[in-house]
């Protein structure tokens, strides 16, 4: 289980000739129960992977929207464990759909690496994305992840180049999150131009799929994202779904299921009519 | 200490002042640990301070600045009156507070604006707490043509009004920062979000011996023109050494740069003195050694104040200059192997210790280094008359006499 189900994913994407869609989604905002009933319904929405944040006090590569969410979603109690209640309650209704839980180093230090690694496997998570822990640092923690079977998926950015390429893509599995733009989360918006080359690259230097996000808000990006990328990441604009519909009273689980749909929709056809 | 304690204690280096190493650890503390789009630019940034330490022309022309610019040597004064008002150990002010700009901060924005310039940036931002390294950096900026962006906290843009319209009037930018709770850590998120989306042309100046490697060693390296001074000035004063120094501690930059030019005189106790807020059995204090544990911020593996999830707890302290909820990497080395002392003291003792000090001395010291003052007491009771002790007066404190007055109960 675990990183096969990212690769078992990415393979039957490969058959089909088309791009993954992954949604990010912070676990508590607004609150738990809705985090669920998100969850739930993100795979039937388009969904192909699911990336999960936890919230942390300091998130320091988002932008205002993923800050908010964080805010929110402390406010609502979420921790570390329960964001891996979360993916447990998940798992119980899919087995199939990978789930990348996201976040910032320290709530997962001060858990213990180890017993972070046992829980999240537990529970169901398929691989782990942490902002600011970069290869140079990542060691102890990938120990404990391999040994359960989680992959440590590593951020490429603009800025990584050749030189740092081989470090960046050392003990990684799953696939590669190409950051498209030099900034926080949400604000710039990605050139399809300059991604393609940079997705090419990190394919051959690291044999896995490459996701890209950071910069991706909406149809139209995604769609071209798509054409070039194995997977194409969006997270502020279905956060800020979520923000506005809580805000209104309206069905936050609803909303943000669309604003999923339409965005699954543009990525499913970006490569129609190509081979 | 029990047996496992000793077997498991960490080993007492030979050379404490050999930290960091290659990748910036000093023991189990500091590192790199920063999104992967930083990642190249705090190496180029090891590479080029590297180059810089070792190239003489770039320490003259630091030199140079620190001694026609900023005044430097600074006076090692013997402060007569306290010594005599507590009656112990003979006490020594390090006068940091008489440097351009009134803080020891000017000694480091001096070498990094330097380094900035050096590796060809174009555009300088900083975080600051009290103002005193957003003024130094304002200053700096100006003096060498440089635009400069200062985030700084709501919560301390309020508390510290005549250093944000100082920076203003230096030409900085001042942007207020309301995420969290608008003090010092969150000013530090902003600005490594400002540096990572300007990454091609900005330099981040952090004021703190803390941060992703380079920083930490950068930084202190650049304030140990206090303890080297302070040394040197000691010897020919007394003809010996000190028996103990002492510098209050936020990010503790000034307390690094007293502590490490001393760090291989074992007869020196180097004395850190955090600041307790309300109490460090309460929750509104900032003493990260004191009452935090090892975790990951800022760019580094330091001593933290957090919860059981490892949340970060906003610190507290009437000082904005040590209301930060981490300390320097190097400091929680030092804790570790137990070659510094780390105490702390309360928002009202440091206030006691802001009057004795303009009273007794003539000397209104910043709120931080009062922090230092309320332990120097008892330290020179505790050592006694023919000794000597060294403290910090790392800033002077026209910026705190509004918060002064509002904790005294006094309208001006």
């Amino acid at each position: 289980m675990t990183k096969d189900r990212i690769d078992r994913r990415f393979a039957a994407l490969k058959a089909e000739n088309r791009a993954g869609f992954v949604t990010y989604v912070m676990a508590g905002d607004p609150d738990a129960a809705t985090t669920l009933s998100v969850l739930k319904g993100l795979p039937a929405a388009g969904a192909d992977l699911i990336e999960l944040g936890f919230p942390f006090s300091d998130p320091m590569a988002e932008g205002p929207t993923i800050q908010r969410a964080a805010q929110r979603g402390l406010k609502s109690g979420m921790t570390l464990q329960g964001t891996l209640d979360l993916v447990a309650a998940f798992r119980e209704g899919d087995q199939d759909t990978p789930i990348i839980l996201m976040g910032y180093l320290n709530p997962v230090l001060h858990r213990g690496f180890e017993s972070f690694a046992a829980a999240a496997a537990k529970a169901g998570v398929d691989g782990l994305i942490i902002v600011d822990c970069p290869p140079e640092e990542a060691d102890p923690l990938s120990d404990a992840l391999e040994a359960e079977g989680i992959a440590l998926i590593r951020l490429a950015a603009p800025t990584t180049d050749d030189a740092r390429l081989p470090m960046v893509v050392r003990r990684t599995s799953g696939f590669v999150y190409y950051v498209s733009v030099a900034g926080v989360t949400g604000v710039k918006s990605a050139d399809a131009a300059e991604v393609a080359p940079a997705v090419e690259r990190l394919r051959k230097a690291s044999g896995l799929p490459v996701a890209v996000g950071f910069g991706i808000r909406t149809p139209d990006q995604a769609a071209a994202v798509a054409k070039v990328a194995d997977a194409a990441v969006v997270g502020s604009a279905l956060v800020d779904e979520i923000e506005s519909a809580a805000r209104l009273n309206e069905n936050v689980t609803e909303k943000v299921l669309l604003k999923a749909s339409e965005l699954a929709k543009a990525v499913r056809s970006a490569r129609v009519g190509t081979k | 200490m029990r047996l496992e304690e000793l077997v498991n204690a960490p080993a007492k280096p030979n050379d404490y002042s050999a930290y960091p190493d290659a990748n910036g650890r000093f023991g189990d503390f500091g590192g790199r640990y920063v999104a992967e789009t930083l990642m190249p630019l705090v190496l180029e940034l090891g590479k080029a301070y590297a180059d810089a330490k070792a190239d003489p022309e770039f320490q003259a022309q630091l030199t140079s600045y620190n001694t026609h610019y900023a005044g430097r040597p600074s006076p090692l004064y013997f402060a007569e009156r306290l010594t005599e008002h507590f009656g112990g150990a003979k006490i020594y002010f390090k006068r940091d507070e008489l440097n351009h700009t009134g803080s020891h901060k000017i000694n480091n924005a001096l070498g990094q604006i330097l380094l900035a310039m050096r590796m060809g940036k174009t555009r300088i931002i900083a975080e600051t707490g009290a103002g005193q390294h957003g003024v130094a950096t304002a200053t700096v900026c100006a003096r060498f043509g440089l635009p400069c962006v200062v985030y700084m906290g709501a919560t301390d843009v309020e508390r510290q009004k005549p250093n944000v319209f100082r920076m203003n009037l230096l030409g900085a930018e001042v942007r207020p920062v309301t995420s969290g709770t608008g003090t010092l850590k969150d000013a530090m998120n902003e600005a490594m979000r400002d540096w990572v989306t300007n990454v091609h042309d900005t330099y981040y100046l952090i004021g703190t011996a803390a941060g992703p490697h380079p920083y930490p060693v950068m930084v202190r390296d650049f304030q140990s023109v206090i303890g080297a001074e302070a040394r040197e000035q000691i010897l020919e004063m007394e003809g010996r050494l000190p028996d103990a120094v002492v510098a209050c501690i936020g990010g503790g930059s000034n307390a690094i740069g007293l502590f490490h030019p001393f760090l291989n005189d074992a007869s020196v106790r180097l004395i850190g003195v955090e600041a307790a807020g309300h109490g460090v059995s309460t929750d509104k204090h900032a003493a990260s050694l004191t009452g935090g544990r090892p975790g990951v911020l800022h760019g580094n593996r330091t001593y933290l104040l957090q919860d059981d999830d490892g949340q970060i707890i906003d610190a507290h302290s009437i000082s904005a200059g040590l209301d930060y909820p981490g300390i320097g990497p190097e400091h929680s080395f030092l804790h570790e192997v137990g070659r510094a002392e780390y105490v702390s003291s309360t928002d009202e003792e440091a206030l006691a210790a802001f009057q004795l000090c303009s009273t007794l001395e003539g000397i209104i010291p910043a709120l931080e280094p009062a922090h230092a003052l309320a332990r120097v007491g008892e330290i020179a009771q505790e050592l006694g008359k023919d000794k000597i002790v060294v403290m910090n007066l790392c800033g002077r404190g026209d910026k705190d006499i509004f918060t002064v007055a509002e904790a005294l109960g006094r309208k001006i």
